[in-house]
């Protein structure tokens, strides 16, 4: 069972991924910093991110960004309303099937991220209101890396859940 | 474009069911070929999921998604005799869409 601080620090690794790939809801630093400090402050939430254009940087970011990046407003808050499906062991990283499915209500974004990937952002899906925010994919998986399923909800909340997949690599798979 | 793609939408129970699979190289732009050249990137940008005519899904892939790309999702509703459009778009700017009838 993971201490509280690692979860903490998990949920911040996965924030400043996020963040710097320009996904998650920002808050504008001013309140960021205010917060650091301890003071509250009321928030401006600018939602930065791809609209219906191919988001280049997004795809771009080669690797998680520093903790010190993350101005996003919500923290990825493990949650077990978050499903991921993954295989414990990919015996051919590059066809990894992946499935997530998420619990909660008025969820609009979906996102799946390889750590450990060149290219950590796999694929983003905007779901509408109807479609069950369950999907199922495959993905390609340089090495074992962690999984991030992301669900973000309409009101800009955001939730993760991560499983460790291993690749074997060499040999014949299956 | 190569192979069509493969739609299968299924009704049961008030949800619709679609899988898809695509026909496409999804190239990461990371690979050498036999000779030592990098195989440019050419993977699928933007696929958009309709149900007769009206966007339920969009997606936004990077080339991390599999070869030949399976997708499976779940429409509330839908009837069959329904129409289930997908297309996509690359990062040539080359498109495909396919359609399949709800069973």
């Amino acid at each position: 069972m993971c201490s509280r601080r690692e979860a903490l620090l998990r949920s911040a690794q996965l924030a400043s991924m996020l963040a710097g790939l320009g996904l998650l809801p920002r808050i504008v630093s001013a309140q960021a910093a205010a917060q650091v400090q301890g003071q509250a402050a009321p928030p401006t939430l600018v939602v930065a991110g791809a609209t219906t254009a191919w988001n280049a940087v997004a795809f771009e970011a080669k690797s998680v960004a520093d903790v010190m990046n993350a101005l996003g407003a919500a923290m990825p808050v493990a949650s077990a309303e978050v499903a991921l499906t993954a295989p414990d062991i990919a015996e051919n990283g590059a066809v990894v099937p992946v499935a997530v499915s998420v619990a909660l209500p008025g969820v609009k974004r979906i996102l799946l991220l390889v750590e450990k990937n060149p290219a950590t952002l796999s694929a983003v899906f905007d779901v509408t209101a109807q479609v069950e925010p369950a999907l199922s994919t495959r993905v390609k998986m340089g090495q074992t890396s962690n999984v991030f399923a992301v669900a973000i909800t309409g009101d800009d909340r955001v939730f993760y859940a991560s499983k460790e997949v291993k690749v074997t690599l060499g040999g014949c798979g299956g | 474009m190569p192979d069509p793609m493969r739609i299968r939408a299924q009704f049961t129970d008030g949800v619709t069911t679609v899988r898809v699979l695509m026909s496409h190289e999804m190239e990461t732009g990371l690979r050498k070929d036999a000779q030592g050249m990098i195989v440019p990137a050419w993977f699928i940008q933007q696929v958009t999921a309709q149900l007769n005519d009206r966007t339920v899904l969009t997606a936004q892939w990077g080339p991390s998604v599999a070869k030949n790309p399976y997708l499976q999702f779940r429409i509330k509703g839908g009837a069959a005799g329904d129409r289930v459009t997908i297309s996509w778009i690359d990062n040539r700017d080359e498109t495909r869409t396919d359609s399949a009838v709800v069973t």
